[in-house]
């Protein structure tokens, strides 16, 4: 039977046989397997932290801010609400963008546009960390703590920190990430094993980050 | 079993061969899509829609910019049914501990206003109007 013999079969069949395999159940390699199991246990972390926000805003007694008002900028002598996470949100659809781009020529073993691409995908990484830190600066020089907040409700404060700080630290881990990979790949090290998987593990990894920051922009920034 | 699809995956090299089919033009034309939702999620908050509308239009252009990014982006799309029920399976449970943590912070809210006497709608606070305090007291 071929593999796309297999394919053919429908799902259902397709979960028996996998899952009735003496071998493996899938097929895949292994590394991005396990990058998978790592991004659903991820999931799991920033899914308690937003559910927490959830809990602690549905309770608080005291009023919630206007978070587009706590994050607008004044540009050309004009108050624009919540443009700087805009921008923060463009930067990082941008960059993975690029990031999808570099998987794709790993395929074609096209290792200076690869390179290039994740170099890219870093940079907009790293100026999304920038923007980050600007952002904390801002609201840390209003007052915003922890356990403060003049806004409102303190709750703000708390989850503010928690939720950006460790979705900023995902950021700064990506671009590490990236930096190594891409590095690597412009070494030739790849070729030498004739496999490019890396690109493709790096880049769900990417791509997850993005995917966290659709939630937190929706639920933290939005609502 | 073929002895093809055992090599395959014990090498993973296979794999490639059918990934080189996705044409460049569909990940360009997923990475403007989601420029445009995410232009219409910025939309909603610069336009100023309010109550329903907004936790609408919010969760629509989410839901729509996750779905693309997971399908295209993350190549989800072109996997096999075992891995992607593996992937979107699990996460499912957490609806459950959603529902029972907003059940918990009504409760928690409604024991506030009941039992400390805490004020059931707090009038939002505008930032300007803190920022204009703080100028009154310096």
């Amino acid at each position: 039977m071929t593999e796309q013999a297999l394919n053919n079969q429908g799902h259902m069949q397709n979960i028996v046989d996998d899952w009735s395999n003496d071998k493996q159940a899938y097929h895949v390699p292994w590394g991005k397997l396990m990058m998978w199991i790592f991004l659903i246990s991820d999931t799991f972390i920033f899914s308690c932290f937003l559910v927490g926000y959830m809990n602690v805003r549905m309770s608080a007694t005291e009023p919630w801010p206007y978070p587009s008002e706590v994050f607008a900028l004044e540009l050309f002598g004009q108050n624009i609400p919540l443009i700087l996470i805009a921008i923060m949100t463009f930067i990082l659809i941008t960059s993975s963008g690029t990031m999808a781009l570099a998987v794709r020529y790993a395929h074609f073993r096209d290792r200076k546009k690869i390179a290039i691409l994740m170099l890219i995908t870093a940079l907009f990484g790293l100026s999304f960390v920038g923007m980050q830190a600007f952002e904390w600066t801002k609201l840390i020089s209003e007052g915003v703590r922890p356990w403060a907040n003049p806004f409102g409700a303190h709750q703000f404060g708390s989850i503010f920190f928690m939720v950006t700080g460790f979705h900023g630290l995902h950021v700064s881990i990506g671009v590490i990430y990236l930096s190594i990979v891409a590095f690597k790949v412009n070494r030739g090290d790849y070729d030498k094993k004739d496999n490019y998987e890396i690109v493709e593990i790096t880049g769900l990894y990417w791509h997850f980050v993005d995917l966290v920051w659709v939630f937190i922009f929706a639920f933290f920034y939005l609502w | 079993m073929s002895e093809s699809i055992v090599e395959n995956n014990v090498s993973g090299e296979a794999d490639h061969a059918d990934d080189q089919q996705h044409p460049i033009g569909v990940y360009l034309k997923v990475w403007i899509l989601l420029f445009v939702l995410s232009g219409f999620s910025y939309m909603v908050d610069f336009l100023d829609f309010q109550g329903m509308v907004r936790w609408t239009l919010i969760l629509i252009f989410m839901f729509l910019k996750a779905g693309f990014i997971i399908a295209i982006f993350m190549h989800v799309m072109w996997e096999r049914m075992t891995l992607i029920t593996t992937i979107l399976g699990p996460p499912t449970v957490i609806l459950v501990l959603i529902g029972l943590m907003a059940s918990e912070g009504e409760y928690v809210k409604g024991t506030r206003i009941d039992y400390l006497g805490q004020p059931a709608n707090a009038e939002r606070i505008h930032v300007s109007d803190v920022h204009l305090e703080e100028e009154a007291e310096h």
